[in-house]
């Protein structure tokens, strides 16, 4: 497997502060990974909570794509570069290297084509952070194991038959879409239900069933370049 | 105050007045100072008809240029000297308004081709002493920019903080984003796109087809033969109209319903409110507008084709582009439908620009841009802010 530095940087007394607050821890992680004054490009950004964390903490130059128009008109509204696009078909008109990170939050999952998605980001940025729920996760397990229903969860509230997650996958299925696809894992982060990090020294089986929430910070494998076909 | 002004248009020496010399502002550019147009020819003298709104800061950063539409002017938040109407975006421009003339200096000029102060074809050519009529030179979209630039020039502007329009005043805006990079901070270009498609062109043809049908167009020498083609003229506008709007919105405003009467009078008197709200615009609009204007502005817009001028490949207009841009589109427009909008935000990302883009969901049509779009303004205003705060603006100036 490929190299991994788990990162074991704590939250900051104001990223605490913040959290307290009902910051989404999520969103601080990925902050946390992101080099002050780069060029971010934020897919499914949302209402643009992440670009404002960036730009207020981080002093980044965020660019963000949103499928719903309210989102979009919200961001604009609040001066983000935002525009409406979807990651499925939109990605490919950005130019290769364009920014410095590409970050997919709480997206993939909703994404219909996964992997050309995780591609396309490591051709447009020189790195991608990509954070997601663990379908793994030993309370996701049990309802089905137990319930045999479909997981409901407080942060995957919605019902099988009204959900826009179409691909829900695992701290372990997304490391191997990571192989696949020819990235490398630079830092990693699992998150449990109560928004703490599991500890580093963890093995991963223990992140996967226990993680609820992943982040993850990609880069392209130097030696294979080789899938990048969509360029 | 309709009888003054129906005195005035049937006058062919009173026509040319508001041409000549303007209620507005005027700067004129001598043989020294030609307008090199894309149609091979200089233009000079020629003069431009301007307004101006707000106050220039000491580092003259807070300049915003307003470019009109079609057959729109430079009264862009005055009462206009000709109709007595208030301006046409002064939802959009005034003290307190998104684009706040308390903060910015705004500047709006008459375009080349148009027929309010700026030379065009109802102006007099200097060289004959009579109206131009169709010896004026056919202009272009980029014509107009390079002549606001001159405009600015004189004004000592160097750069401008924003540049605003809707429609033909946003495809000014993308050419000034292509032709002045340096110049422009930041760009809405509202409802339009950087070209006009074939089914476009195809009405603004109808458009000039109905207005040369016109016997009183007399190959458009209708001023120095003291005619008017009125009727052409208002067929024209009739049918663009229509363009404007949304069935959904002609629907919710007129429906099938009757104009003053409850049965049909089986004749083809304007029975139904929409035809007598028609007729209504097409009357109105020849009270103010002049036909060969029409047939030279409409003719710009069709010529509007800004990849072609690179190489057909639109990124390439905005290659390392300084701008940081804000396209407004809006559902049930579908003269300027949202893919026109999309299409320039690829260019853009390709370009890696600084964008912004909204969709608004409005059943207004194209003309949802002149009006009050809650949405379109806090949008705006937020792009402004968020632009301005760039820009090292910090209030009033």
């Amino acid at each position: 497997m490929t190299m991994l530095t788990r990162t074991n940087r704590d939250l900051t007394m104001a990223e605490a502060a913040r959290v307290a607050d009902g910051g989404r821890v999520d969103l601080l992680l990925v902050a946390d990974m992101v080099e002050p004054g780069s060029k971010v490009l934020d897919v499914g950004c949302g209402d643009g909570e992440l670009l404002r964390i960036l730009a207020e903490r981080r002093g980044v130059d965020g660019r963000g794509i949103e499928l719903s128009r309210e989102g979009v008109n919200e961001c604009v509204a609040k001066g983000l570069a935002v525009v409406q696009g979807d990651a499925d078909t939109d990605l490919v008109d950005y130019p290769d290297d364009g920014f410095d990170y590409v970050i997919l939050s709480q997206t993939l999952q909703a994404t219909r084509h996964p992997r050309q998605v995780l591609e396309h980001m490591l051709r447009i940025g020189r790195r991608a952070i990509v954070s997601f729920p663990n379908f793994g996760h030993f309370g996701i397990r049990l309802q089905i194991l137990l319930g045999g229903r479909m997981p409901t969860t407080d942060n995957l509230p919605y019902t099988w038959y009204d959900t826009p997650n179409i691909h829900f996958c695992t701290i372990k299925d997304f490391r191997q879409l990571c192989g696949v696809v020819g990235a490398r894992m630079e830092r990693a982060i699992a998150l449990n239900a109560w928004g703490r990090r599991l500890r580093l020294t963890a093995p991963w089986w223990f992140w996967n069933l226990f993680g609820e929430q992943a982040v993850f910070l990609l880069s392209r494998q130097k030696a294979n370049n080789g899938r990048r076909s969509h360029s | 105050m309709a009888e003054a002004n129906l005195t005035i248009v049937r006058d062919g020496t009173a026509r040319t007045r508001e041409a000549d010399s303007p209620r507005s502002l005027v700067v004129h550019f001598g043989p020294d100072k030609p307008l090199r147009l894309d149609a091979g020819v200089e233009l000079a003298p020629f003069q431009i008809a301007y307004q101006t709104y707000g106050t220039l800061d000491q580092n003259r950063a807070n300049a915003v240029l307003i470019c009109h539409a079609l057959t729109g002017d430079q009264h862009v938040a005055n009462v206009h000297p000709v109709t007595g109407k208030p301006g046409w975006w002064e939802t959009m421009v005034g003290p307190g308004r998104p684009i706040d003339t308390e903060r910015y200096f705004v500047i709006c000029a008459n375009v080349i081709g148009s027929c309010m102060g700026t030379s065009g074809p109802s102006s007099t050519n200097p060289a004959t002493g009579k109206p131009w009529g169709l010896e004026f030179p056919v202009i272009t979209v980029r014509d107009m920019v390079n002549a606001q630039a001159m405009l600015l020039d004189r004004l000592g502007i160097e750069s401008l903080f924003a540049v605003a329009g809707g429609s033909l005043g946003g495809m000014q805006v993308l050419q000034w984003t292509a032709s002045y990079p340096q110049r422009v901070f930041a760009a809405l270009p509202i409802a339009t796109g950087t070209r006009h498609s074939a089914q476009n062109i195809a009405f603004h043809e109808v458009g000039r087809q109905a207005v040369m049908a016109d016997p009183e167009w007399r190959g458009g020498r209708y001023l120095l033969e003291h005619t008017n083609p009125r009727r052409g003229l208002a067929v024209a506008r009739m049918g663009a109209h229509i363009t404007y709007l949304s069935d959904a919105a002609l629907h919710r405003k007129f429906g099938r319903k009757f104009q003053d009467r409850s049965n049909p009078t089986f004749s083809f008197d304007a029975d139904f409110e929409v035809e007598s709200y028609l007729r209504h615009q097409g009357s109105s609009f020849v009270e103010r507008f002049d036909a060969n204007s029409y047939l030279y502005l409409t003719r710009a817009m069709d010529y509007f084709d800004l990849a072609a001028d690179y190489g057909g490949v639109l990124a390439r207009a905005f290659k390392d582009t300084p701008t940081r841009f804000c396209v407004v589109s809006f559902t049930s427009d579908w003269l300027f439908p949202t893919s026109e909008s999309r299409a320039t935000v690829h260019a853009l990302n390709a370009a890696s620009a600084r964008v912004s883009f909204a969709e608004i969901t409005t059943d207004k049509g194209h003309d949802a841009f002149l009006l009050d779009e809650p949405e379109l303004f806090t949008i705006v205003r937020g792009f402004l802010d968020a632009a301005g705060k760039a820009r090292g603006l910090n209030g009033k100036p």
